[in-house]
């Protein structure tokens, strides 16, 4: 099976994070910073990545303002010519990183909100930050960067739709992505606390419509579709392998963010082998790429080449096969496991938050309620 | 998304946040804006070009049909109607 070539790096350059949020597609098994690539380790990826073809940089996390060599991480793309995006919380976003950042030639920083209240948003987030990101996304449009919002949408905050839209606007953002939860690491364990009911995602699904046509041509709105309340799975970054590289902050290299937990793969490192023949030749790349895996009923479906069967992540996070049709498709054998899911949208919301000094697993792991 | 909010006294310009550049690897023009990328060829490249947000679409395709020797303003007004679509270029 021959590769395309990719276009799109997500270089997760730590776990650290000082939020908390309870939607975080991280492992449960964050890396420590022991374990993180080193600046010249990463330098070599993004000149392999380049090579390769890849055109747009994601340097995420985590939050990636922890790492002290990001400016240095940032100036080395600028020069091979990625579209870069720094995907950040806001926190730690001083006056004189972000100036050094624009000087580098960043072009685009995308900052997350909780949510359009305060109270609201800082439960969300596990830690008092609503005034740091209100000061990071002013900075951010003084400094004339690129300015996306993203807010990950979960029974909390979808209600809140219209307001995060105004906020977005208020700010000044050149684009807001709503994003509704994907069920990954953290947000995996959260879903029951996440999910939200039907009639949530309808009117939501209204106002966001409206909006669009309303901001069109100053605020740019991206709706990320909840994939559990749909009949159809999302085209996971247009199929395994297909035009998407994730490398986590200890150099693994992924075709999706979720696929840390698919047990036996093995996920080769580029601390030992070049990005390319990772992309081209390794055993993990080629798993699911073309359509020569797939079982019953994907192998004769029409929406084969328009979905690939979905997240690879999900099917195995879900049923333990991760060659299984991905349980959101209403034609998949494992589809009550998804309607199981979203019947849980009812009840009371208890976090168990990401947390990074726990990650050891050894403590009790912070909750918080409300109703 | 139709044709018709484009007209030949339309002045387009791009998205302030995309960037047209050349990809290598792939020896290809390209458009690049957050998470996303358009290939082009060069008669697309040759459009956005001349998007400037100074020149208007009956003056972008006078100069690209002098260009080419060819009446270019219906596949003009239809490429960037489609990018206007797609909110990749603004009108004035």
């Amino acid at each position: 099976m021959s590769a395309d070539l990719p276009t799109t790096l997500l270089a997760e350059l730590t776990h650290r994070c000082p939020l908390h949020c309870p939607y975080c597609s991280n492992p449960l098994e964050l890396v420590r910073a022991e374990r993180e690539l080193a600046t010249d380790d990463w330098l070599r990826v993004l000149d392999q990545a380049r090579a390769l073809g890849v055109l747009q940089l994601g340097l995420s996390g985590g939050e990636p303002l922890v790492r002290r060599d990001l400016e240095t991480i940032a100036t080395h793309a600028r020069g091979l010519g990625f579209y870069t995006t720094l995907v950040t919380s806001g926190l730690g976003l001083t006056r004189s990183r972000a100036e050094v950042l624009r000087d580098a030639g960043l072009e685009h920083i995308q900052i997350s909100i909780q949510d359009a209240d305060t109270v609201s948003a800082e439960r969300i987030a596990g830690v008092a930050s609503v005034r740091q990101k209100l000061a990071a996304a002013a900075l951010v449009r003084e400094l004339g960067f690129a300015f996306s919002i993203n807010v990950v949408l979960h029974r909390a905050n979808i209600d809140h739709v219209g307001a995060l839209i105004d906020l977005a606007a208020a700010l000044g953002a050149d684009r807001l992505e709503l994003a509704n939860t994907q069920y990954y690491g953290w947000g995996l364990r959260n879903r029951a606390a996440l999910m939200p009911t039907r009639e949530q995602v309808d009117a939501a699904e209204k106002v966001v419509r409206s909006a669009k046509e309303q901001h069109r041509g100053r605020l740019r709105i991206t709706y990320v579709l909840p994939d559990y309340h749909g009949i159809y799975p999302k085209p996971c970054y247009g199929g395994w392998g297909r035009s998407y590289i994730v490398v986590t902050p200890d150099g693994a290299a992924l075709p999706c963010h979720g696929a840390t937990g698919i047990s036996g793969i093995h996920f080769d490192s580029v601390r030992d082998q070049s990005l390319e023949w990772i992309w081209r030749e390794s055993p993990a790349f080629n798993a699911y790429r073309g359509e020569a895996w797939m079982k019953s009923p994907c192998r004769d479906c029409a929406r084969r080449s328009v979905d690939f069967a979905g997240c690879r992540c999900q099917a195995f996070a879900l049923t333990g096969d991760a060659a299984a049709t991905d349980p959101v498709c209403a034609l998949a054998p494992g589809r009550p496991l998804i309607d199981t899911a979203v019947a849980e949208s009812e009840g009371e919301t208890v976090y168990q938050y990401r947390d990074y000094r726990q990650a050891d697993g050894s403590s009790a792991i912070r909750t918080s309620v409300t109703r | 998304m139709t044709t018709d909010v484009i007209t030949p006294a339309s002045v387009p310009s791009l998205w302030r946040l995309a960037r047209l550049d050349y990809d290598a690897v792939r020896a290809r023009p390209v458009l690049l804006y957050p998470e996303g990328a358009v290939f082009l060829n060069e008669t697309g490249r040759a459009i956005l070009e001349l998007c400037d947000g100074q020149r208007s679409v009956a003056e972008i395709a006078a100069t690209l049909g002098a260009r080419y020797d060819a009446d270019v303003a219906s596949d003009v007004a239809e490429y960037l109607a489609e990018l206007v679509a797609r909110e990749l270029i603004d009108v004035r």
